[in-house]
């Protein structure tokens, strides 16, 4: 299929005419209808328009002075290249507070995520696919649960159980019935971000983990066995090497996520000024401090950059045995003893402090009439169902009553579905031209292209995405307020996952079977339709359920890019804790987390979707 | 009319050069076998034929009619070149029924429902697959499914049919019902067939025509006699034929129209080489001169191994003796040198025994070492 796809209009031979022209026009010809050749063009100027266009324009605008920086430094001209703003960045009198303090706390909260994630899903990993530990299907279905919600979430719930006065307002969980006041250290910033983070990013080690241990063949250890190593040995000399790849993976990769993630130190850091460099981006932008806000994203970018060259230069594909020994054989299951029922109850302890406790403190806290105070007689309906009453939160009525909500419920609906239905399609197109030019510069040109959005973290796309679409381009009207944007900025920053799908989706799909409907004269759409399309089906709907779940849970890609009347459910949710109506935030992500539940388990009871490759978010 | 005209072609894919000047004419109603070892340029020759590759240069002609010309980047989209193809993995659509499978090229070109019907129940019919209609290829036996891949290749009446190791992926029994099959089915609807496999046997029975290519170029196309009797390269020569054909090292030298053989089997004087060379010219092969350096080559049943003396019988001892039945593999060494023997039925034979053996002088074939062409070839 590689070099022929149906000319147009091919002549065979130039009658009256150069042979060299004919073959010109031919080989034009079959260049510009060849679908292959059409669609791998598109999809490279659109790929690289949407993508790395707005990425050099935001570095070229830190090199360039700014119409307002002329009247704050003497002998600026507007437009004239300048390293000012990045030595002020770096240098200045507000680079300590600015970026050194941030980048410090992003730093530590990332690495110790990272070690922390670790530590509990190589635990957990191990647990579930190598001991005799009870009930292991289930819990391997619950531990991704954490992952499927959003992160931020469980800030919001330790904010509800251990706010102390400090913050002003009502007190906290703790304080209200057990009058003990936590100390801030453990209320606010660094430890509450770190537990937080680690409980929702532990289920992206778990899944490199485990995957890695269940594809090594039990003979590997059994063989240990045999030559006469003791448990212990064969652990530390056999089964730990063989997944160290994973273990490091899992670790830079946690790190290149947490480094830039918004939600969780923006409720729990901004109250009491812990800046982490996304929360600081952030306060730049809402400050119009545009330049400061762009260096920051690229500092980001270059931390995320860097981490993932580290993980591809240590972690290359001699080091990768994931693939070696077969499933199929029979393991031999770590007997936990009398270990096994405190593990147990341990790992159940565990699941309900990450799942079902924070759902439990917020739905409570949402049925309060007065929050803070755990009485009977304020238990109220009033945030879920109530009228507007003057005396509580101005007037907001309940959110069944709220017309915004209901609002944001059909804004939030209509962009998840359009970014994942988007998203899917343009993952199977791009991983259709993809896996059908694996050998060729175009194929992985589009490839490498599409992977970029990972490496730009969600709240420093959004700032970029600010500028770029707030004024008209090239064929595209300002989009800045409108729902146009949010669903372009999901469907690009999600493309690295539903291009991943897409392709491994096209590579089930032999290659022979389209050049069987070649043959039978089928044109490049039939066979798209009717013979691809088809084929694809079961991948399309994994594919779009986890995007689903992705954009569904999403603030940190958004929420710079929102209006009042874009809004959506995870907006309305940080909007309302920003302003302190804890309970209409708490009733918001109740709702949220209802839906990605229902979602989560219809697709994994109906859909048979393997919600393992979801590493998204 | 449907012959195919290959004509100085050339394919590469990146820097790989797979495909070297091919010439190749397969005349109408020709059972036509691409045959070779992996990699020799076979499977893409049948791809440039159905117009899945484009040659680089040269041109190719379907029933007179331009189809790819290299020069110009000129080529016809395969639905307009009357020819059909069966994969060698059926590429049946997993998710069409056997009907909609069969049915699906007639009704890409529109053709009326009743008609449509019509055709596919026939071609479904003409391979005893008709029951299947309303099943999935799932559903399918290998055997079947490949019934089915072939039904869809005939439905359309194409002039020219294509077949790319379609019995590959069959079990040994399956595989010598589907050849009868094949061999049937092309003599009734006499379309052109080009067959492509490294089966020699497949090759050998089935084809009125064999093209031996190695490393991306033609070595010899010729009647399925001609490759087994006449090879005319070395390789062909070693490729068909199992048992392998025997290899001896000789020295020969022409005197007027004898060619003098001297080799670990001693002299042999070798007559009429204007007529035992004669075929070739008609296949447009030029014999080699021969040399000190030649190599003598003899199929394993033209060895004769007896127990008593006889006249140009050269002594031998027995290394192991193969009764297989039917007939018994003999090894036998002579002067150091091993040769292979086949004798129909049973021949008992001790290890180590003493016996005779001679060669069937008009069936030997003489070749260059140096270039591995042909010197002195078989009578027919």
């Amino acid at each position: 299929m590689s070099e022929t796809k149906s000319a147009a209009a091919p002549s065979p031979a130039g009658l009256g005419r150069g042979r060299g022209l004919t073959k010109a026009r031919n080989v034009l010809v079959s260049l510009f209808t060849n679908p292959y050749n059409v669609i791998s063009l598109v999809s490279i100027v659109v790929l690289v328009y949407l993508i790395v266009v707005p990425l050099g324009e935001i570095v070229g605008t830190t090199f360039r002075w700014q119409p307002k920086d002329s009247r704050l430094v003497e002998g600026a001209v507007p437009g004239a290249f300048t390293t000012y703003h990045w030595k002020a960045m770096f240098s200045g009198d507000t680079a300590r507070a600015m970026l050194w303090e941030p980048l410090a706390n992003s730093l530590s909260v990332a690495l110790c995520v990272s070690a922390l994630s670790l530590l509990l899903g190589g635990l957990i990993a191990w647990l579930v696919t190598r001991t005799d530990l009870p009930c292991r299907g289930f819990f391997s279905f619950l531990v991704l649960v954490p992952y499927m919600l959003p992160s931020w979430y469980k800030a919001l719930a330790w904010i509800t159980v251990f706010k102390n006065e400090r913050v002003g307002g009502n007190p906290g969980f703790l304080a209200a019935i057990f009058g003990w006041s936590p100390p801030d250290w453990l209320a606010y910033g660094f430890v509450p971000t770190v537990l937080t983070l680690s409980i929702h990013y532990y289920a992206f080690a778990y899944l490199l983990i485990s995957s890695a241990l269940s594809s090594i063949g039990g003979d590997l250890e059994e063989m240990g066995e045999i030559a006469g190593a003791s448990r212990l040995t064969i652990l530390r000399r056999i089964t730990f090497p063989l997944v160290l790849p994973a273990v490091l993976s899992a670790f830079i990769l946690t790190f290149s996520r947490a480094i830039g993630t918004f939600g969780v130190p923006a409720f729990l850091g901004l109250k009491v000024n812990y800046y982490t460099i996304s929360t600081m981006l952030y306060a730049s932008v809402r400050n119009r401090q545009t330049v400061q806000a762009y260096i920051l994203s690229l500092v980001l970018i270059l931390i995320a950059v860097f981490t993932v060259y580290l993980n591809q230069a240590m972690i290359g594909k001699r080091k990768s045995y994931t693939t070696i020994g077969g499933k199929g054989t029979r393991k031999n299951l770590v007997s936990l003893g009398k270990w096994r029922r405190p593990i147990l109850a341990a790992l159940v302890a565990f699941m309900v402090v990450a799942i079902i406790f924070p759902v439990a403190v917020l739905l409570l806290e949402s049925f309060l009439e007065r929050d803070g105070i755990y009485r009977l007689d304020n238990l109220t309906l009033h945030y879920w169902a109530g009228a507007s009453k003057p005396s509580i939160a101005e007037g907001e009525s309940g959110i069944f009553r709220n017309a915004a909500i209901w609002r944001a419920l059909g804004t939030t609906m209509k962009l998840v579905l359009a970014a994942s239905v988007i998203a899917t399609f343009v993952g199977l197109v791009l991983g259709y031209v993809i896996s059908r030019g694996r050998k060729k510069a175009s194929g992985r040109l589009i490839d490498q292209v599409s992977f970029l959005p990972y490496l730009i973290p969600s709240i420093a796309f959004g700032a970029i995405y600010l500028s770029m679409f707030s004024r008209p381009r090239l064929f595209i009207p300002a989009l800045y307020g409108s729902l146009g944007i949010l669903v372009l900025i999901s469907v690009v920053k999600y493309l690295p996952f539903s291009v991943r799908a897409g392709t491994s989706n096209m590579m089930q799909i032999g290659t022979e079977l389209e050049e069987a409907a070649m043959v039978e004269g089928a044109s490049f759409g039939r066979r798209f339709r009717k013979i691809v399309m088809p084929l694809a089906g079961k991948g399309f709907l994994s594919g779009f359920i986890l995007i689903f779940i992705s954009a569904m849970k999403e603030l940190d890609l958004i929420v710079l890019l929102m209006t009042p009347a874009t809004q959506t459910l995870a907006a309305a949710t940080y909007s309302y804790a920003e302003g302190g109506y804890h309970q209409f935030s708490d009733a918001v992500i109740t709702v949220i987390v209802a839906i990605i539940m229902i979602v989560y388990v219809l697709a994994a009871k109906i859909g048979k979707v393997d919600m393992s490759k979801g590493l998204g978010g | 009319m449907s012959r195919i005209e290959i004509s100085k072609v050339n394919k590469y894919y990146g820097e790989v050069h797979v495909l070297k000047d091919l010439d190749l004419v397969v005349e109408d109603g020709d059972f036509m076998t691409l045959l070779g070892p992996s990699g020799c340029g076979k499977t893409t020759t049948l791809r440039v034929i159905a117009g899945l590759e484009a040659p680089r240069s040269g041109t190719l002609r379907i029933g007179g009619q331009l189809a790819a010309d290299g020069e110009v980047s000129f080529n016809l989209p395969p639905a307009k070149r009357g020819v059909n193809l069966v994969f060698q993995s059926y590429a049946l659509w997993p998710h069409m029924t056997v009907f909609d499978n069969v049915a699906f090229g007639l009704q890409i070109k529109k053709a009326p429902k009743p008609l449509i019907k019509e055709k596919v129940t026939g071609a479904l019919g003409r391979l005893h697959i008709a029951e299947f209609a309303e099943r999935y290829p799932s559903e399918l036996s290998g055997g079947q499914q490949q019934r089915v891949a072939i039904a869809r290749s005939i439905v359309s009446e194409p002039r020219v049919l294509l077949l790319d190791e379609p019995l590959s992926n069959l079990d040994a029994k399956l595989r010598i019902e589907m050849r009868s099959e094949l061999k049937r089915l092309h003599q009734e609807l006499k379309t052109t067939v080009v067959y492509v496999t490294h089966d020699q046997v497949e090759a050998l029975t089935m084809s009125t025509k064999i093209a031996v290519f190695f490393e991306g170029r033609l070595v010899q196309a010729d009647t399925p006699k001609g490759i087994y009797g006449n090879p005319v390269d070395i390789r062909v020569a070693d490729f068909i034929g199992n048992p392998k054909i025997n290899f001896i090292g000789c020295e020969c030298s022409r005197d007027g129209d004898t060619m003098v053989v001297d080799s670990v089997l001693g002299r042999m004087a070798l007559g009429n080489v204007a007529s035992r060379n004669a075929r070739f010219g008609s296949i447009g092969v030029e014999p080699a001169s021969c040399g000190a350096a030649s190599i003598l080559a003899v199929r394993p049943e033209h060895v004769h191994v007896g127990r008593e003396p006889s006249p140009g019988a050269v002594r031998c001892r027995i290394y192991s003796a193969l009764p297989a039945g039917s007939e018994t593999l003999i090894q036998a060494a002579v002067n150091g040198d091993t040769i292979m023997a086949k004798v129909i039925g049973q021949a008992e034979f001790g290890q180590d025994e003493e016996a005779w053996l001679s060669l069937q002088q008009d069936k030997l074939n003489v070749y260059d070492k140096a270039s591995g062409r042909i010197a002195l070839g078989a009578l027919a």
